[in-house]
């Protein structure tokens, strides 16, 4: 029984895998070294800086903790999956305008990252530093965007550009 | 990775069937702490049992006006519901304190409450540790202690509890559901986490192959009036050094009631039994809160490092109270 592999089929990036795998197989793992989806990248594999940052189900999640056998059936977008016929998604655009980065490793974390904070704050979903909880409507301030991207560590320091390349993409979004 | 087998129940009794027959075994929700465990060898069980599509993902009203939260629900999704938010902000604000975004969307409320501590000596298998092999010695009592209890601690073992979530629920009288091989059973989050003992091993009164189904929230008139703050060694992302979750009535200028628990302190959540006791009736103003906070660290026993936690616990009690007393 050790070691037997179990049968999980997973859409990665708008395809369809199915696989034969070590239940010990993370879904950072899996995408990097049995799909070839080399976006989220393996920064501490403790869930501590964010760099293997996917969307899981719509939802961001850090990879490398999410045991694959676990996510039979999900749906995964990574940075890669972003990108559309039309070319860029309006973060990864950002983050090129705003120079956001300098050497790039944890960069495709906070983009999956940040698109998937701007989706819980279109939900109305708040934040630590939200002053009222129970309020209806809450600005994305500087702080805000901070608060809810602490999970994504920059060792090069390029937060400085990360925060207003979010704070543009974010123009508009409110608490509801 | 130590090998295991996983093993998807078809629902809960069979899972509390499958893993009552694995010793080595654990069950498996949302797995950020776990998966990390077992990353590092300081847990390697043999089986994984996984609960996490088994359990309940809904908030549900209860009759008497309480709420019922299913053990699958996340972090996130529990922070976010606009019930809690308006009738229990601090458990809202406990929640959003822990992890980061990305943690929050896969823990659960059942896995947090059985998150391990995060003693480092625990987390460093070359070190001794009585709580991940009991009998080898407690490396804190003689190492680092900065991080570690300063109430209802044992020769044993001096960790801590590093939920902010149970705080919260300890501060609000939160019911603990579980089914076992024995059936089901109801008890007081106060009863769920225990102290080190003789044995530290043992984070809870939960007997083997017994699982976390739901938590309850009675109804607490004055609920809403609550919050939670957390000092840290970073602005977030990062566990409490100490934390408090308190809720407060006032009447006429005195306390008519007060909830107050404390996190970062202790083994397991720690209520402030002794400072209720002296805020109940009493004026609601500074002076009354520091007597209370102080009369509640009375009996706190801080090791070498960790004296600083005891001033840190009364400011934070103390702000925390005025906060909610509306006062300055």
């Amino acid at each position: 029984m050790w070691g037997m592999d179990v049968e999980i089929t997973l859409n990665a990036d708008g395809r369809v895998h199915r696989l034969d795998i070590d239940p010990r197989t993370t879904l950072l793992d899996l995408l990097r070294e049995c799909i070839g989806i080399w976006s989220p990248k393996k920064g501490c594999d403790h869930g501590q800086c964010g760099a293997c940052t996917i969307l899981l189900d719509g939802k961001r999640v850090n990879s490398c903790l999410a045991l694959a056998v676990a996510h039979d059936g999900a749906e995964i977008i990574t940075a890669e999956g972003l990108t559309s016929d039309s070319g860029l998604h309006p973060i990864q655009r950002s983050f090129i305008e705003h120079d956001a980065f300098q050497c790039g490793y944890c960069t495709p974390g906070q983009i999956v990252s940040a698109v998937g904070m701007l989706d819980e704050a279109r939900a109305g979903w708040p934040s630590y530093v939200t002053s009222d909880v129970g309020a209806v409507e809450t600005r994305l301030t500087d702080e805000e965007i901070r608060e809810r991207m602490s999970g994504n560590l920059c060792r090069c320091g390029a937060y400085a550009n990360i925060v207003p390349a979010i704070r543009e993409a974010a123009d508009g979004v409110r608490h509801r | 990775m130590k090998p295991f087998r996983y093993d998807r129940a078809a629902d809960i009794p069979a899972a509390v069937g499958t893993l009552a027959r694995e010793r080595a075994g654990v069950f498996l929700a949302g797995g950020t702490n776990l998966v990390d465990l077992m990353k590092l060898g300081v847990m390697q069980p043999d089986l994984l049992v996984d609960v996490r599509r088994l359990t309940s993902a809904e908030i549900e009203d209860l009759p008497d006006g309480g709420l019922r939260i299913g053990a699958a629900v996340t972090n996130s999704e529990l922070a976010a519901d606009r019930r809690i938010r308006s009738r229990y902000p601090a458990l809202s604000q406990a929640l959003l304190s822990g992890g980061s975004g990305q943690l929050r969307n896969l823990a659960t409320t059942g896995g947090n409450l059985l998150q391990r501590t995060r003693c480092a000596y625990f987390y460093d298998t070359t070190t001794p540790c009585n709580k991940r092999e009991p009998g080898t010695g407690c490396s804190a009592l003689e190492g680092c202690n900065k991080d570690h209890a300063i109430f209802g601690a044992s020769r044993h073992c001096v960790a801590t509890n590093p939920s902010d979530m149970a705080v919260a629920m300890t501060a609000l009288d939160a019911v603990v559901r579980i089914q076992g091989p024995g059936g089901e059973r109801a008890i007081p989050v106060t009863e769920l986490h225990r102290l080190p003992g003789q044995e530290p091993e043992r984070d809870t009164t939960l007997e083997h192959a017994e699982l976390i189904t739901a938590v309850d929230l009675p109804p607490l008139e004055f609920s809403s009036n609550s919050g939670y703050r957390k000092a840290r060694e970073r602005a977030s992302y990062a566990f409490a050094l100490v934390s408090v979750a308190a809720a407060l009535q006032v009447r006429g200028g005195l306390v008519r009631d007060v909830r107050i628990a404390l996190g970062g302190v202790a083994h397991k959540p720690w209520r402030a039994h002794t400072a209720e006791d002296a805020l109940r009736g009493a004026p609601a103003t500074e002076e009354s809160f520091r007597e209370a906070a102080e009369a509640e660290l009375a009996d706190a026993a801080p090791l070498p490092d960790n004296g600083y936690k005891v001033p840190l616990a009364r400011n934070l009690m103390m702000r925390a109270l005025l906060d909610l007393s509306g006062g300055s």
